[in-house]
């Protein structure tokens, strides 16, 4: 490895990295403003000046400049000292002094940058610049006179987001951020534009002037807006949650955060069921917990236990699923199941047959995706971002069988639905069985359908005609929406032994009790049973409901939630359970207690310690196999056909509007806000 | 006979427009003679002439030129093509020579660019000519329709080099001179200079090796490959030979461009060739000798001072594209001055950020000294915040910003301060800071 | 410069004329296929050539065109000075050089002369017919003081003149480019003193080169 030394120390660097890394990683600070490691390279701040040897004797910006083997880099010499120090007056003398009133206040580059190298006083006698302020999102407040102009923003929407709407028009003293048209950004990623700003100019709209930052607590959690499982940090105040931010995942969400998992905020205190509700003469009215529970117990206890049966939504956590299974298995029910949209997933012995066996990370090793019924950008809009990386490098060819959707990145599209599969387009074969690592990437509304067994066996029979699955390799994968849906699978979940599957549950006299844990998008209204609704928001499952069990939500519990790929993450508790409402597990233990059947837990740990005794994989926490999961293809999917594969029509996203996909995002009005202009906005796809 | 070149060692022998610029006339001239020859000789035999000629760069920066052709890859790869990229953006105040070159001598430029293609294994030659030449280019277009008529250019032509020749216009922007800005400008993008390295020969248009020259960098390659390397380099003094076309503006009786020697001394440049200084040699201030970007020098200098790279960076100031700017007695140099600062400030890209907030800056501390309305002591914070934009941008125009300044003040700062003291007097008190921007 | 932007009033939509298109297309042929947008400066301008000005609805036709996202094709069209986003006068663009080399040479009278019979600054006249601005170096330095006035140089100018040409473009006329003192090009005023010698334009210089100087290779000193 080539060796350069900084401030005289030496260090080993990886050929290719720069003199700002190469310094870095000798432990020195480069203040910077323009530069993010995951954008391109700007180098216009000018912040970033080191002095290098051998170089012309002037300062030389860092961010910019390859490392080379014996190079000499100094980054405290006078020389250095007095560039940065007069770029930060520059920086500062059309700068407006509102930092008082700025919501980047106490989390701004500049003014942490200004501490070290401003002046305590300005030497600029003119008036300052003024710049008009913009509308270029509901989700973006902007403040242009603040903007220094680095282009952060501009190299994020286009290299990112995938979506060339910002701009840096005019030129000189006068350039300035733009959109073409007003609201024009329309990402669902552009949410992180106000985190990459490194100033003021680009603020969260949704939260502006509510908060500064050093009130904040701040709680490490997961996102359960899809089956990413974004790392975020819940920021709160009181009992109230402020903010949510991504926290840095490498192997999930890098640094970024879809506005549906970041906005939503406002959804957390708004619709929510905070004390139990239960129907008197068709209307339903406050009740005690006693009351709410009793009634419960009462009809669970009169029903035979094969005419009970439990549905687990999409926002659980791993523990409330797993006390709802042991409490229904103790009533001798086998009617269980995690899956309310009748995905066909699930049951063989290895997790490989229902996780996304690339990783989300490995993803971009594949050089040739296939899409079947996968809408990227309203299922899981960051793992969109991790193929427009490879496409925008020419790295990978995708292709597509589904409805036509819109992506960030160039597709193929070759077919709507089964029969395409079935025949699939003779030249993405050739390309497919000539990949390095090909890869199959199965959306939820593929499997979703009546016929998702035939498709299930039909993309088996294809990953294993062009070897998608390899003893170093694994390519055949599973895009889940819900949060929850890898753990209710690993934890069996599903119907048992002549159990009913949710979609058969769901039908007029299947059931005299359905107990509907969190379960909002599957459509009860058609069951005759008597509905108990666990859950924190007052959405669909709780309107049709006979009695209301006021639950946490995810962000007021402890809990484990399994991502797509298998990874097992805890998210903590940021605030405590809104009014009467309790834990959802603790609900199940009361309602336990109730009916004779007392769960074997009495605290969470307990529960959690159980969950992780009886299904180990559980208690592998943040891991993610490094080698490729065997799996058997045979496994897989039913031959049979129930309907004649011709008349199945397009894959289609069970998810119509990606603002509006939980009960959490349908309570926010942001995201309603969000949803009524960016999906209006959105031209029709045309038909396939 | 006035100054050191004869007619007979002229280049551009139809500078003045006086006879046909077609094919024709420029046949008769002497271009387009032995040309196939030139080509039969073989790539090092042209760089290496061109090398040995001493020709540096006519754009300002004056880097050999054939140094510079020889940094380009020497094979080339698959889907990488190379290219020419001559920079003919002619907007360095003062400077108006390139002009002249493509609306009198088009041919010239043309043969040129056909030698430097082949000599760089260029298919292809993209001609970025400024916007506001609208006659200039159509000229140039005509020639270049001329040429392939003739087959001289064009895929099997008669030089057995198969080359493209494209004209592309700009549309008023100065940074479009710079050479990265122009390789962006020329893809249709905003003319923002790019990050070096990686350097035009390496990844220049379109990712693949470029190299970008100035016209009449170009124009003379034919002339000096026909009458010899030694030829050229009989001209002027070591490091600084050749012939040049100078640019002769502002306070001279008979303002002209004139092709001449290098290292002509400038006192005899303005007697000679532009009737002298309005009101006499007596009479000059300071000149400005290399366009707007490089510093100005009294008049004590200009009775020593060669037009040469070497005498003229020994003065602190610099050849640049030899645009000589003159001023007499009744210049008043503070405006003078600040209306260079002004321009740069318009012209300044707004990339980085030293130049566009810093020439604005001096823009307007500067336009208040002309005026008088300043502090004493701005003059060191001018300075000062002149040495912070220098050397600190992405490209030179953050340079070419601050070294007007820094000459007006290293040589005539009395006068700055005096007209502060006046305005003082006569107001009583300092009237505030305020200025009408704009 | 002030901040560039679209103006206020657009028309409803813009159209390539036949003529604009076909150029555009001879454009677009100069570079490679995928470079299209390349092409992006000289369509602006011919559209500008077409419509006087260049329009909101202009710029989404181009983008369309040439397969480039709106906003770049905005950055372009305001980044580059040329490009006149509001309409200017239906008779005369007078773009007078005010940089240093003019300066010195007078072109403040020519300001002066464009204030009083156009108006302040960067203005339209009243009836529409002139516009006039200040631009930077035009480089056409040895013939200052100088403006272009619907694409072409008038050169040498006095305040008299420049005067006479406005009137002559207000009126119809088109007065022609070119010096206002007589001289051909750059040459000294009276006439050359360089480049008169006949044997440069007798045919001389194009009789056949036996042997190209330094063909032979160069003799190591010994
Ligand atoms: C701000 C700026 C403006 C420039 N303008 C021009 C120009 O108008 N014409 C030109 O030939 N070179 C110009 N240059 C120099 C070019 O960057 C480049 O050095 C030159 O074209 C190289 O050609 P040469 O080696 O033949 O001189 C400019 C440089 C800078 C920094
Ligand atoms: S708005 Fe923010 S991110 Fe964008 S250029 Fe300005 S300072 Fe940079
Ligand atoms: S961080 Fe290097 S120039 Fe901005």
């Amino acid at each position: 490895m080539p060796v350069a030394k900084v401030n005289g120390v030496e260090v080993e660097f990886e050929p290719g990295m720069t003199v700002l890394q190469v310094a870095e990683r000798a432990g020195e600070e480069i203040p910077r403003f323009c530069y993010h490691e995951r954008l391109s390279i700007a180098g216009n701040c000018r912040m970033c000046l080191v002095e290098v040897k051998p170089g012309p004797p002037k300062p030389q910006a860092s961010c910019a400049l390859p490392a080379a083997d014996g190079q000499e880099i100094f980054t405290k010499t006078p020389m250095v000292e007095k560039a940065r120090k007069g770029v930060m007056e520059f920086l500062l003398i059309n700068h407006p002094l509102d930092c008082p009133i700025c919501d980047q206040g106490g989390e701004c580059d500049l003014q942490d940058q200004a501490m070290y190298y401003g002046r305590d006083e300005s030497r600029y006698l003119e008036n300052k610049r003024a710049v008009e302020e913009k509308a270029i999102s509901p989700t973006i407040k902007t403040y242009m006179t603040r903007c220094i102009q680095c282009t952060r923003c501009v190299r994020f929407v286009t290299e990112i987001a995938g979506e060339s709407e910002i701009g840096l028009i005019s030129r000189g003293e006068d350039a300035e951020i733009i959109t073409y048209v007003e609201d024009a950004v329309t990402s669902e990623l552009s949410g992180n534009l106000s985190d990459i700003c490194p100033v003021g100019a680009l603020t969260h709209r949704p939260w502006q002037f509510h908060y500064r930052p050093w009130e904040l607590k701040k709680t490490f959690s997961v996102d359960v807006m899809d089956g990413m499982g974004s790392s975020i940090r819940v920021d709160s105040r009181g009992a109230e949650v402020m903010r949510i931010l991504p926290r840095v995942h490498e192997g999930v969400n890098e640094e970024w955060l879809g506005d549906k998992s970041r906005y939503i905020v406002d959804g957390l205190n708004r619709q929510r069921l905070d004390r139990p509700y239960v129907r008197r003469s068709g209307k339903l009215t406050p009740a005690s917990w006693d009351e709410a529970l009793d009634a419960v117990a009462a009809k669970l206890s009169a029903s035979s236990p094969d005419r009970v049966g439990v549905i687990a939504g999409d926002l659980q956590d791993a523990e409330s699923m797993k006390a709802a299974l042991d409490l229904f298995r103790a009533l001798g029910s086998a009617n269980t199941d995690c899956r309310q949209d009748g995905s066909a997933l699930g049951g063989g012995a290895e997790r490989a047959g229902w996780l996304f066996n690339s990783t989300i990370a490995g993803i971009e090793q594949a050089d040739v995706v296939l899409l079947v019924g996968a809408d990227l950008k309203r299922e899981a809009p960051l793992l969109g971002a991790r193929l427009r990386k490879g496409w925008l490098a020419n790295h990978v060819t995708v292709g597509a069988v589904g409805r036509a959707v819109e992506t960030t990145f160039g597709v193929k599209q070759l077919g709507g639905g089964l029969q395409s599969l079935l025949k699939l387009d003779k030249d993405f074969v050739r390309l497919m069985e000539g990949a390095k690592a090909p890869a199959i990437i199965v959306g939820p509304g593929a499997l979703s359908r009546e016929d998702g067994p035939q498709v299930l066996r039909a993309v088996a029979d294809m990953a294993k005609a062009y070897n998608v699955v390899r003893p170093d390799w694994n390519g055949l994968n599973f895009l889940h929406n819900a949060a929850s849906r890898v753990a209710g699978l690993d934890m069996g979940f599903l119907p048992g032994a002549g159990g009913l599957s949710a979609r058969e549950m769901l039908k007029p006299g299947a059931l005299d009790v359905l107990m509907l844990l969190g379960a909002d998008e599957c459509d009860a209204s058609a069951s005759s049973a008597f509905k108990v609704y666990v859950g924190s928001h007052g959405d669909r499952g709780a309107h049709g409901a006979d009695v209301i069990l006021p639950a946490a939500a995810w962000v007021e519990k402890p809990g484990l939630y399994v991502n797509m790929e298998g990874r097992v993450q805890m998210g903590e508790r940021a605030v405590f359970p809104k009014g009467e409402a309790k834990e959802d597990w603790a609900i199940l233990r009361a309602l336990s207690e109730r009916l004779g059947k007392t769960l074997p837990y009495d605290s969470h740990d307990q529960l959690r310690a159980l969950l992780m005794a009886e299904h180990p994989s559980f208690g592998r926490i943040d891991y993610v196999p490094e080698a490729a999961q065997p799996l058997d293809l045979s496994s897989l999917g039913d031959r049979k056909l129930v309907q004649k594969a011709e008349d199945t029509g397009a894959f289609a996203s069970p998810i119509t509007d990606y603002y509006l996909s939980n009960p959490i995002a349908r309570a926010s009005v942001i995201m309603a806000e969000l949803s009524a202009l960016r999906v209006k906005a959105q031209a029709p796809m045309a038909a396939e | 006979m006035v100054g050191i070149l004869q007619d007979k060692d002229r280049i551009f022998t139809n500078l003045y427009g006086l006879h046909d610029w077609g094919l024709e006339g420029a046949k008769k001239r002497g271009c387009w003679n032995a040309t196939a020859d030139m080509i039969a000789m073989g790539r090092d035999w042209v760089i290496d002439n061109v090398k040995n000629s001493g020709l540096r760069g006519r754009g300002g920066a004056g880097f050999s030129t054939g140094l510079k052709w020889s940094f380009m890859p020497k094979e080339v790869r698959e889907g990488r093509p190379h290219y020419l990229v001559v920079n003919a953006d002619e907007s360095e105040p003062g400077t108006c020579k390139d002009r002249e070159i493509m609306r009198h001598d088009p041919h010239l430029l043309i043969e040129g660019c056909l030698i430097a293609s082949f000599a760089m294994q260029a298919h292809a030659c993209y001609i970025y000519i400024r916007g506001e030449y609208v006659r200039e280019r159509e000229i140039l277009e005509a020639a270049i329709k001329q040429a392939y008529e003739a087959r001289l250019v064009g895929k099997n032509n008669v030089h057995g080099w198969d080359f493209d020749i494209y004209v592309h216009h700009g549309a008023g922007a100065y940074i479009c001179g710079e050479e990265t800005a122009l390789l962006e400008s020329l893809e249709g993008k905003k003319g923002q200079p790019r990050l070096k390295p990686p350097f035009p020969a390496g990844a220049g248009l379109y990712g693949c090796p470029t190299t970008v020259n100035n016209v009449e960098s170009i124009a003379v390659v034919g002339t000096i490959l026909r009458r010899g390397a030694d030829w050229f380099a009989g001209f002027g003094r070591p490091n600084n030979t050749g012939t040049k076309l100078m640019c002769v503006s502002g306070h001279v009786n008979k303002p002209c461009n004139v092709e001449e020697a290098m290292s002509i001394p400038l006192k005899q440049l303005l007697e000679e060739h532009c009737g002298g200084v309005t009101g006499g040699w007596g009479n000059l201030k300071a000149v400005i000798p290399g366009g707007s970007s490089v510093a100005l020098i009294p008049a004590e200098q200009c009775e020593t001072a060669l037009m040469d790279f070497d005498s003229l960076r020994d003065l602190k100031s610099g050849l640049g594209t030899a645009a000589v700017i003159v001023m007499d007695q009744s210049t008043d140099l503070v405006r003078a001055i600040a209306r260079i600062s002004y321009f740069y400030k318009h012209e300044s890209c707004g990339q980085c950020t030293p130049c566009r907030e810093g020439t604005g800056w001096m823009w307007r501390v500067m336009e208040r000294m002309a005026a008088g309305e300043a502090e004493p002591g701005e003059i060191d914070l001018l300075l000062d915040v002149a040495g912070q934009v220098e050397g600190h941008t992405i490209c030179a125009l953050g340079d070419a910003a601050a070294w007007p300044i820094q000459g007006l003040f290293r040589h005539f700062r009395p006068e700055v301060e005096e007209r502060i003291n006046t305005y003082r007097a006569r107001k009583g008190s300092f009237a505030g800071h305020a200025i009408a921007a704009e | 410069m002030s901040v560039r932007r679209l103006a206020k009033e657009q028309p409803a939509s813009f159209a390539f004329s036949k003529a604009t298109m076909k150029e555009a297309e001879w454009w677009i042929a100069k570079y490679p296929a995928e470079r299209k947008q390349s092409a992006v400066i000289p369509i602006l301008w011919l559209v500008q050539k077409q419509e006087g000005w260049v329009s909101e609805p202009a710029i989404r036709a181009i983008a369309e065109l040439l397969g480039m996202p709106t906003i770049r094709v905005l950055e372009v069209a305001t980044f580059y000075t040329m490009f006149q986003l509001s309409p200017v006068g239906s008779k005369a663009l007078v773009q007078v050089c005010g940089t240093t080399p003019c300066m010195l040479r007078g072109a403040g009278d020519l300001i002066q002369v464009c204030k009083d019979k156009i108006g302040p600054k960067q203005a339209l006249s009243a009836d529409g017919k002139l516009f006039w601005e200040e631009v930077e170096c035009l480089g056409a330095c040895c013939n200052a003081p100088m403006a272009a006035i619907n694409d072409y140089y008038f050169e040498d100018l006095t305040a008299e003149t420049l005067s006479q040409i406005i009137d002559d473009f207000a009126a119809g006329k088109s007065p022609k480019p070119g010096s206002y003192i007589g001289r051909v090009a750059s040459e000294p005023e009276g006439g050359p003193m360089t480049l008169t010698d006949p044997s440069l334009y007798d045919g001389s210089a194009a009789k056949k080169i036996k042997v190209l100087p330094n063909s032979q290779p160069r003799k190591e000193p010994a």
